[in-house]
């Protein structure tokens, strides 16, 4: 089974890449984007003996750090 | 020859190990322990701890998120809590924040840019162990390196990190974007220190500059006790 996560940072904390995306998007003409957040999204494939409290401590322990970042765990039907 | 024990840590991707170990010895005259990541045990009874500089596994995920997480942490965040004082600069920073013995974290730089020169630092704490050889407020020069060196907390921890004095040094002209110019920040302790600038590329006038000498210094007296 493929589980995705979302990893984006918290409101608030000041992401910079966003801002230079939101800048390269009015550089092209775009207008109308009054902010660009920029996240990262982590697929597994996991069996199924890993449960959404594993993948809760995966995300806290290592994909996602908790100081700036929140996330977000979607399993994928195959 | 002053019986000093300290270990600087390799991570694939470190690439101021050699730096940090060769002001190691030349201030203290003691070879230090070259410690590799896979390792799962430090050497015993070890004066000091030091994580250096570098890109340890690419800076993937995060800087510092993957090292943080490597077997040698482990006796690393155990030799901290018992005391062993430990450095951490610039990626070593962003591995102790990542590993919890330091708040915070380090984001990109706020302009975006990787910012490679010297810069003015003020020192802001000169009581702690590492810091004890420069007076209150000196102004010091120190070279950066790096591409996420913009130190972020929320408000309440920047407030107790200013009210417990745990601020060692801050920049003196914009840099990157950290709160409140943070550039190195102590735990709670006093034995564990994180900066972005590197002390350990301004030892001897032909790096430049020799204002990180003092903090070698400091440290190695400070533990060098009759």
């Amino acid at each position: 089974m493929k589980v995705r996560v979302y990893v984006s940072l918290k409101p608030g904390v000041l992401d910079p890449q966003g801002r230079a995306i939101q800048h390269s998007l009015e550089g092209l003409g775009f207008s109308g984007v009054s902010d660009v957040r920029a996240g990262k999204m982590i697929e597994l494939e996991v069996d199924g003996t890993v449960t959404d409290a594993a993948l809760d401590e995966m995300c806290r322990k290592l994909l996602a750090n908790m100081v700036i970042e929140n996330y977000r765990v979607e399993r994928v039907a195959a | 020859m002053s019986g000093f024990r300290s270990a600087v840590i390799t991570f694939p991707g470190s690439n101021c190990d050699r730096d940090m170990a060769d002001a190691l010895e030349k201030v203290s005259g003691d070879e230090p322990f070259r410690v590799w990541h896979g390792d799962a045990d430090l050497p015993e009874r070890l004066d000091f701890i030091a994580l250096p500089g570098g890109f340890s596994y690419g800076d993937y995920l995060r800087s510092g998120a993957m090292a943080a997480r490597s077997p040698i942490m482990r006796a690393v965040v155990e030799a901290a809590g018992r005391g062993v004082p430990v450095l951490g600069v610039c990626n070593g920073f962003q591995v102790l924040t990542e590993a919890g013995l330091l708040p915070g974290a380090l984001m990109r730089n706020a302009g975006i840019r990787f910012v490679c020169r010297e810069v003015p630092l003020k020192v802001d704490n000169a009581q702690s162990l590492f810091t004890s050889g420069y007076e209150q407020g000196q102004r010091v020069v120190f070279p950066v390196a790096h591409h996420d060196g913009n130190y972020f907390a929320d408000d309440a921890t920047l407030d107790r990190l200013e009210g417990e004095g745990r601020v060692a040094f801050r920049y003196a002209e914009p840099v990157n974007g950290s709160a409140r110019d943070i550039a190195g920040v102590l735990n709670a302790a006093g034995n564990v220190l994180g900066m972005m600038p590197h002390p350990e590329r301004a030892i001897e006038k032909e790096q430049g500059g020799t204002d990180g000498r003092a903090m070698f210094v400091s440290v190695v007296k400070g533990l060098i006790r009759a």
